[in-house]
C-alpha cells in the first residue's frame, strides 16, 4: 500500500491543461459521440473518442435473423443511406448463394443508390457547415438549402418505396418494387434541378474566404495513414488514393456508365469537399445514363418474399462491398446452409473514417475539431452498429 | 421644458427605456422575419397571425415563466450578478444618444467617448457569467470574450475616432451637425472605408457570426450563457441585442448624418431609425451568410489588418482635417 | 505484384498454400506466423490499406480471426486467416503494423473477447466498460439478460 503522501504541483507557467469532455450530448455530435479533448489552452494535444452509445450489436440480430427478413433491418445500420447499406446486404447474400440479378434491377439498384448519395452528401454538407457556421449564423442557411433539396429526392424515394429514411428497397435476387408511371420524368427534372443547386452552393461557399480558412489545411490526412487506417470513399480519395468501389470492384453493372472518380492530392476538410461536390455531378451523370438505358424485363430473379425462411444460401462464405455515400460498406457472411447467416460481420465506412480522427486532431483547434468532425461525415448508426 | 429639468429627464430617461425594451423584442422578430427570408422559410407565423406579431411578447413571456435552474457548483453570487452587470452598460450606451434635435437623455459633449467606454464594460458581465457557471464551455467562452473584446475595442474606437475628427467634437448633436451638407460615409475614400472597418469592428464587438466564437454553439454550445435559463437568460439576451442597437445607432449617427437629410424636420426622428435598422440588417445579413471563423483567425485579422488599417486611416483624416481646418465637412 | 506472384511468394517464405477464390487471396496461418506474415504482407506484398478484422465462433473448433488487406495500385486482396484453439482466446495484435488495427481489434476483443497480445490499449469499444461477456460468440444467447444501465 502507497503510504506517501501525494504532491501535487500548482504550475502557474501555462501549462496547465484541461479536459474537456465533448459529447454524448453535444450540438455537433452528429449522433451520440463522446471525445474526451485534453486542451492546452485552446489546442486540444489528446483524444480519446467513445463510440458505442448507439449500438445494437446489428451482427448479432444478422444471426437471427433470415435472409428474407434482414435486408429492411440492414438499412437501419447507416440510416442516412439506407439503400446502400440494405444494397450492401443483399450483395452479400447473392454473392455467397451465387444468385443472378435481372439487369433491370441493376439498374434500378444503380439509380437507387446514386440517389442516394445526392442526399447523403446533402445532408453532410448542411450539417458541416452548421458545424462551423453555427445554427444561429450563416451555417444554417447552407444547412436549411440543402435540406430543401434532399427532401425532393425523399419525395422520389416515397413514390418508389412508400418511404422516406428506411425503404427496404433492396431483396435477394434484386429489387422489391419497379418504378412507378412516371418516375423518371419526375427524376430527370429533380436532378436538373439539383445540378443548378449544386452551382449554388459552390458560389455561397468557394467564394467565401471565411470558408476557405476555416477548411483548407485544417484536419490533414495523409496517403499513410489514410491507407493504414483504412479510411475510405471521400476520405481516402481526398488523401490522394484512387480507391472507389465502383471502380476497384464493379458491381451492379457500374461498368456500364460513365464516370469519373475525383481524386484530390490535400488531404484536408477542403480536398474532401471539393471530391464529395464533383460526387453530387458525377452521381447525376450516372442517373442520367442508368434512366437513358433502363432495360426491359424482370426486377427480381426470385419471386416476391411470402415467407420468412423462403431464401436459402449454400454453405459458404463471400464478402461483398458497395461504394456507398461515406464510402466502402461491406458485409462478410459466413453461411450454414440455413436460412440464417452463421455469421454476419459489417464493414461501416464511419467506422474506420471515424478511427481517423484520434490521428488528425491533436494540434489543432477546439473550433477546427467540429470541422473535421464534420468533413467526415460519421453516421452513427454504422459506427456503432 | 418648464419643469425642474431632473424630473423631465427621469420623465425622458424611462421613455427610452421603455421604448428601447420594445424596439429590442421587435428588432428579434425582425431578425428572425429577416433570416427566414434569407432561408427561404417564412418564420414566427401562429403567435399572432398572420406574421407573428405577437412572438416577441411571447418569447419573453414564457422566459419570465421558466423554471431558474442554478448549477449547485457554481459561484452563485458571480453568477447571480452577471446578467445585470452585462445587461447594464449596453442600455446605459443609450443615454447619449439623441434621437432628434434637443430629444435624448443627455447630451453629453464627450457622447461618442461615454458611449465607447460604456460599450466595453459589458466585457466584465460576460466574464463573471463564464466564470461564475463553473462549466468548461463557459469558461473558455470567457477566454475568447476577453481576448476578441480586447483586439476589436482598439480597431473599434480608432474607426469611431474617424467622424469625430472630421466633425472636431465628441459631441453627437454636434457631430450631426457637421453632417448637415454631407453624410461622413459619403466622405471621398476616407467616409467609405471607415465605415466599412466599422461595420467589421461593430460585428466583432457585437459577436455576431462571422466572430461569434464566444458563442460558438456549435463548439461550446453556447459559451458564457449555457448555464443560464429564465429571466437570467432573457437578460443577457437583452443585452446582446441592446448592444447590437445601440451600435446601429452610433453608426447610423456617426456615419449616416443621424436624422439629418432632405426632409422635414419632423421625419428627422423617423429616418434615424430607419438608418439604424438598416445597418442593423446589414450585420444581420452578413450574420446569416457567413461561416464562423476560428479564434486565431479572428485574432489575427484584427491585429494584422483592422488595426494597422484604422490607425492609418485615422492619421489620414489627421491629416484632410489639418489641411482644411476643423468642422464641417 | 499480382496474385500469382504473391501465392509463390507465400508459398516458398511459409509453406503454406494460398487459395483464390473471388478475387480474394486467403492465406491460412498457424497463430506464431500471424505477426510474420502480418510484416510480409505490409512490407512485401504492398498491402498498405487495411480493410478490417473480425473473428468467426466455429464453437468447439475455436475462434477463427480474419484480416482483410489490401494493396490498392495492385488490386491485391489479402485475406489472412487463423484458428485459435478452442479455449484460448489469444492473437497477436497488428497494432504495430497498420494502425487502423487498433479499433478493429479493439471491437473483435469487445464482441468475441479475444485478446491481442501487444495491444496498447485494449478496452471495450462498443459495450460499456461493465458488460458481462462477449455477445458475438455463440454461447451468449440473444436474450441473455442484463442489468439497465442506471
Amino acid at each position: 500500500m502507497n503510504t506517501q503522501t501525494q504532491v501535487v504541483e500548482l504550475g502557474y507557467g501555462g501549462n496547465e491543461r484541461l479536459m474537456l469532455n465533448m459529447g454524448p450530448q453535444h450540438p455537433s455530435s452528429h449522433g451520440v459521440f463522446r471525445m474526451i479533448l485534453t486542451l492546452a489552452g485552446e489546442t486540444v494535444v489528446a483524444v480519446d473518442a467513445v463510440i458505442g452509445y448507439l449500438h445494437r450489436c446489428h451482427e448479432k440480430l444478422g444471426e437471427t435473423l433470415t435472409y428474407a427478413q434482414y435486408p429492411s433491418i440492414a438499412s437501419k445500420t447507416d440510416y442516412v443511406a439506407a439503400m446502400t447499406a440494405e444494397l450492401a446486404y443483399v450483395s452479400a447474400v447473392e454473392r455467397v448463394g451465387k444468385i443472378e440479378v435481372p439487369k433491370r434491377a441493376q439498374y434500378l439498384r444503380v439509380i437507387a443508390a446514386e440517389l442516394q448519395r445526392i442526399a447523403s452528401h446533402c445532408l453532410w454538407l448542411g450539417t458541416w457547415c452548421l458545424d462551423m457556421g453555427g445554427a444561429i449564423g450563416g451555417g444554417s442557411t447552407v444547412f436549411l438549402y440543402c435540406m430543401r433539396e434532399r427532401e425532393m429526392i425523399l419525395d422520389r424515394f416515397e413514390e418508389l418505396t412508400g418511404a422516406r429514411l428506411l425503404y427496404g428497397f433492396h431483396q435477394v435476387g434484386g429489387t422489391r418494387y419497379d418504378v412507378p408511371a412516371g418516375w423518371d420524368t419526375k427524376v430527370r427534372a429533380t436532378v436538373d434541378f439539383m445540378e443548378k443547386r449544386i452551382d449554388e452552393y459552390e458560389a455561397m461557399l468557394e467564394g467565401n474566404a471565411f470558408f476557405l480558412v476555416r477548411t483548407q489545411g485544417v484536419g490533414v490526412i495523409s496517403r499513410e495513414l489514410a491507407q493504414e487506417v483504412g479510411v475510405v470513399g471521400p476520405l481516402i480519395r481526398g488523401s490522394g488514393v484512387n480507391y472507389d468501389v465502383r471502380r476497384a470492384e464493379p458491381y451492379s453493372s457500374y461498368r456500364d456508365f460513365d464516370f469519373r472518380v475525383p481524386v484530390e492530392t490535400a488531404g484536408d476538410c477542403y480536398a474532401r469537399y471539393r471530391v464529395r461536390m464533383v460526387e453530387f455531378r458525377e452521381s447525376i451523370r450516372i442517373i442520367r445514363q442508368a434512366l437513358d438505358g433502363l432495360p426491359d424485363g424482370p426486377i427480381s430473379s426470385r419471386p416476391g418474399v411470402k415467407s420468412v425462411g423462403q431464401v436459402r444460401v449454400p454453405k459458404g462464405e463471400g464478402y461483398a462491398r458497395v461504394e456507398g455515400p461515406r464510402g466502402e460498406v461491406g458485409c462478410y457472411l459466413v453461411s450454414d446452409g440455413g436460412p440464417k447467416p452463421y455469421r454476419l460481420k459489417w464493414r461501416g465506412a464511419s467506422f474506420t473514417n471515424l478511427a481517423v480522427l484520434p490521428h488528425i486532431i491533436p494540434g489543432h483547434k477546439v473550433a477546427d475539431v467540429v470541422a473535421i468532425m464534420g468533413s467526415v461525415d460519421p453516421v452513427f448508426g454504422e459506427v456503432d452498429r | 421644458m418648464t419643469s425642474s429639468p431632473v424630473v423631465w429627464q427621469a420623465i425622458e430617461a424611462f421613455v427610452v427605456l421603455n421604448a428601447l425594451l420594445v424596439l429590442v423584442a421587435y428588432v428579434t422578430l425582425l431578425e428572425r422575419k429577416f433570416a427566414a427570408r434569407m432561408q427561404s422559410r417564412i418564420g414566427p407565423y401562429y403567435v399572432g397571425r398572420p406574421h407573428g406579431w405577437l412572438q416577441p411578447i411571447a418569447d419573453a413571456l414564457k422566459l419570465m415563466l421558466k423554471e431558474d435552474v442554478v448549477p449547485t457548483a457554481s459561484d452563485r453570487g458571480v453568477y447571480n450578478l452577471a446578467p445585470i452587470v452585462f445587461l447594464v452598460p449596453c442600455l446605459l450606451i443609450f443615454a447619449t444618444i439623441p434621437f432628434a434635435p434637443e430629444l435624448g437623455v443627455a447630451d453629453l459633449n464627450i457622447g461618442v467617448l461615454f458611449f465607447l467606454a460604456v460599450s466595453s464594460l459589458e466585457i466584465v458581465g460576460l466574464f463573471m457569467g463564464g466564470w461564475g457557471s463553473n462549466n468548461k464551455y463557459a469558461l473558455l467562452s470567457a477566454m475568447r470574450a476577453v481576448n476578441q473584446i480586447i483586439s476589436y475595442g482598439l480597431p473599434f474606437i480608432f474607426v469611431a475616432l474617424v467622424p469625430v475628427l472630421l466633425a472636431g467634437s465628441l459631441q453627437m448633436s454636434a457631430i450631426v451637425a457637421a453632417q448637415q451638407g454631407l453624410w461622413f460615409v459619403a466622405y471621398p475614400g476616407l467616409g467609405q472605408l471607415a465605415f466599412v472597418l466599422f461595420l467589421v469592428a461593430a460585428l466583432a464587438a457585437e459577436n455576431r457570426v462571422p466572430f461569434d466564437i464566444l458563442e460558438a454553439e456549435s463548439e461550446l454550445v453556447a459559451g458564457f450563457r449555457v448555464e443560464y435559463s429564465g429571466m437570467k437568460f432573457a437578460l443577457i439576451q437583452l443585452g446582446e441585442y441592446a448592444h447590437m442597437l445601440g451600435t446601429s445607432f452610433l453608426g447610423a449617427l456617426l456615419f449616416l448624418g443621424g436624422w439629418s437629410g432632405p426632409w422635414p424636420a419632423w421625419f428627422g426622428p423617423i429616418a434615424f431609425l430607419l438608418k439604424a435598422v438598416g445597418i442593423f440588417l446589414l450585420v444581420t445579413w452578413v450574420r446569416w451568410s457567413f461561416v464562423r471563423i476560428r479564434v486565431d483567425q479572428i485574432l489575427a485579422i484584427s491585429w494584422k489588418l483592422l488595426l494597422p488599417a484604422s490607425l492609418v486611416l485615422l492619421l489620414a483624416t489627421g491629416f484632410v482635417v489639418a489641411l482644411r481646418g476643423a468642422g464641417g465637412a | 505484384m499480382t496474385a500469382a506472384d504473391a501465392s509463390t511468394r507465400i508459398r516458398e517464405r511459409f509453406g503454406v498454400e494460398a487459395v483464390m477464390a473471388d478475387g480474394v487471396l486467403s492465406v491460412v496461418l498457424p497463430r506464431e506466423r500471424w505477426q510474420e506474415f502480418g510484416r510480409v504482407a505490409r512490407e512485401e506484398l504492398g498491402c498498405a490499406y487495411f480493410n478490417w478484422l473480425s473473428a468467426v465462433d466455429w464453437k468447439d473448433q475455436g475462434l477463427e480471426v480474419l484480416c482483410r488487406v489490401e494493396n490498392l495500385d495492385a488490386r491485391l486482396v489479402v485475406m489472412m486467416r487463423t484458428r485459435l484453439v478452442a479455449g484460448e482466446a489469444r492473437c497477436p495484435t497488428l497494432t504495430h503494423l497498420w494502425r487502423g488495427a487498433d479499433w478493429m481489434e479493439r471491437e473483435c476483443y469487445d464482441m468475441f473477447g479475444i485478446v491481442f497480445e501487444g495491444h496498447p490499449d485494449l478496452r471495450r469499444i462498443l459495450l460499456s466498460e461493465g458488460w458481462e461477456g462477449h455477445p458475438l460468440r455463440k454461447d451468449y444467447a440473444v436474450d441473455t439478460p442484463f442489468t439497465p444501465y442506471r
